[in-house]
């Protein structure tokens, strides 16, 4: 059957239930949030409808300005390591065989499907002081004494690389698995090492590629919302902590809401700005 | 890069990996009610622990019917959308695509900020199915994004032989497309279905009050008192999570659905 336009209004029937529940439970809520971001705060958590810019103009604070920047600073890190962590795995992991393959695949989508409680949990074990990896060190005579890693920078970080990793992978292993082999092959024909050809051929090859997985696992890593709590100190939260404590705790909805509005602004813009500055560097 | 240099790579990947999960194995065996590794003792009595203890299996409870629920409602969104996009040529359809895919590449607390507001201003809030319907929306791209690959997979000479015997539509659906779209459905359906296991913030803010699935238990016990039933659930989920997908390897083609060609071509 030949792909045909919808003649009669019966042949969008189809479309009907889906777009109502999108309509309905995403478009509506996004617009009921953006509302409430301009509505007044009342003692006790409630809210009443109002225009305010209040909430928006708490932005203005250096304590604000540094959580942004903060933010926006340990997603591109979390970014950048993954990428740079993922890109010769995911091009080993496509030359495997099928079968091992799949197993990795099996792990990565099982470590991604964990939820960030889960992942704290584990990362904030790891590092504790009574059952931390730091005992594995003191039974091997590496350390003298057993030792708490956090709240520290470092746990924050590597909790989010260990989030953000199998994600990584998975975004870069479409485009990777189709790499012509050919072109490694010919590289290495002609005299240059593995690590050369991979460099030299493999790496320019992706360079669109890499940068739309630097942007998409940015913008994953700024959403993460319990690790840096769970693994940082306070000025390790991120917009995407405060946003919750203070939708939650502090039962300041108008004020969460016109954060997550700006979160998603400048989410949207710097994708924005990624996309047209690699467009330039195509035309160029 | 030389074959031994890439396997120490792959090893220090692997162990990367699957460290959090052995410290958090070794801890869930622990005889008494510590958090020490390596373990001090060994019971496994921390794993019956979920389903005797009664706030625990509620959890558990209440974690399973919301996945197998809101699963099977994400995959009732995403099939006729799916559908449609594929047998229709509709351009503007297209933006329901954009909306399917929208609230899983948002930062997840902006869907759940956003259904919070909306569920709090219709007077809903709190009710337990609403956990369901926000879960739905929040993982409806992932069988959506399954289905599509499943339709663009179909031969459309198979739809056009049944059509020229005289099938409609319907008949055509359920005889032709449906036995071909079904291990799509099926990969859609588990995808969801594990993360929304596994889903926090999303039932946090809609439900988190009311009701506690396992990760707002585990979240609610690792702020008020650490219980080695944390670590134990945990590996219950990886081990759930590890199934599942082994399973929809097995009985589907795992790396097509995650993008690389079917493994005739290659």
């Amino acid at each position: 059957m030949r792909r045909e336009t919808p003649q009669r209004l019966a042949d969008y029937g189809p479309l009907f239930f889906p777009a109502m529940m999108l309509i309905v439970f995403f478009v509506v809520p996004f617009a009921t949030m953006i509302a409430v971001s301009f509505f007044q705060r009342q003692q006790g958590g409630f809210y009443v409808p109002a225009f305010e810019l209040s909430n928006y103009q708490r932005f203005l604070s250096l304590f604000f300005a540094n959580v942004l920047g903060f933010s926006l600073m340990l997603a591109i890190a979390v970014a950048i390591c993954c990428v740079v962590l993922a890109i010769p795995f995911t091009y080993l992991l496509t030359r495997m065989a099928r079968k091992v393959q799949i197993i990795w695949l099996v792990a990565l989508l099982s470590v991604l499907s964990l939820s960030e409680v889960i992942i704290g949990f584990a990362w904030s074990t790891l590092f504790s002081r009574t059952a931390g990896i730091t005992n594995l060190l003191v039974m091997a005579g590496l350390m003298s004494e057993a030792k708490a890693l956090l709240p520290s920078f470092g746990a924050v970080l590597t909790g989010m690389v260990y989030q953000a990793f199998p994600y990584t992978v998975l975004v870069l292993y479409p485009a990777l698995v189709r790499l012509d082999p050919t072109l490694t092959e010919a590289a290495r024909t002609l005299g240059a090492s593995p690590i050369k050809a991979f460099f030299t051929v493999v790496v320019p090859a992706l360079r669109n590629t890499i940068t739309a997985t630097l942007i998409m696992v940015f913008i994953f890593a700024l959403g993460s919302y319990l690790l840096p709590q769970l693994l940082g100190r306070p000025q390790h939260w991120t917009l995407s902590v405060l946003i919750t404590d203070q939708a939650i705790y502090q039962s300041n909805m108008p004020f969460a809401a016109a954060m997550a509005v700006f979160l998603v602004l400048v989410t949207l813009g710097l994708v924005a700005l990624t996309v047209i500055a690699g467009r330039k560097g195509e035309a160029a | 890069m030389t074959s031994a240099l890439s396997k120490v790579y792959f090893f220090l990947i692997g162990l990367f990996m699957a460290l959090p999960m052995i410290v958090v194995a070794g801890v869930s065996v622990n005889a008494k009610q510590t958090l020490a590794f390596p373990p001090k003792g060994f019971s496994l009595s921390w794993y019956g622990e979920i389903f005797l203890n009664p706030e625990w299996r509620n959890a558990l409870l209440a974690s399973l019917t919301l996945a197998i629920l809101s699963a099977a409602l994400a995959v009732a969104i995403a099939l006729p959308l799916a559908w449609f996009l594929w047998r229709r040529i509709a351009p503007w359809a297209n933006i329901f695509q954009l909306l399917g895919v929208a609230p899983f590449t948002l930062p997840p607390v902006i869907t759940a900020l956003g259904l919070l507001t909306f569920w709090a201003t219709t007077g809903f809030y709190g009710q337990p199915w609403t956990a369901v319907v926000s879960h739905a929306i929040f993982f409806v791209t992932l069988p959506l994004v399954t289905l599509s690959l499943g339709f663009t997979a179909i031969d459309r000479s198979l739809v056009e032989a049944a059509a020229t015997m005289g099938a409609d539509d319907k008949t055509i659906f359920r005889t032709v497309v449906l036995p071909l779209i079904l291990p799509y459905i099926v990969s859609g359906y588990a995808f969801a279905f594990v993360l929304s296991l596994n889903e926090y913030i999303v039932a946090y803010m809609t439900v988190g009050f009311i009701m506690e699935t396992l990760p707002i238990k585990i979240f609610n016990a690792l702020r008020y008192g650490y219980t080695p039933t944390m670590a134990s659930v945990t590996i219950l989920f990886v081990v759930t999570a590890a199934v599942i997908f082994s399973l929809v390897a097995r009985f589907g083609d795992l790396p097509k659905l995650l993008g690389a060609m079917s493994s005739d071509d290659t």
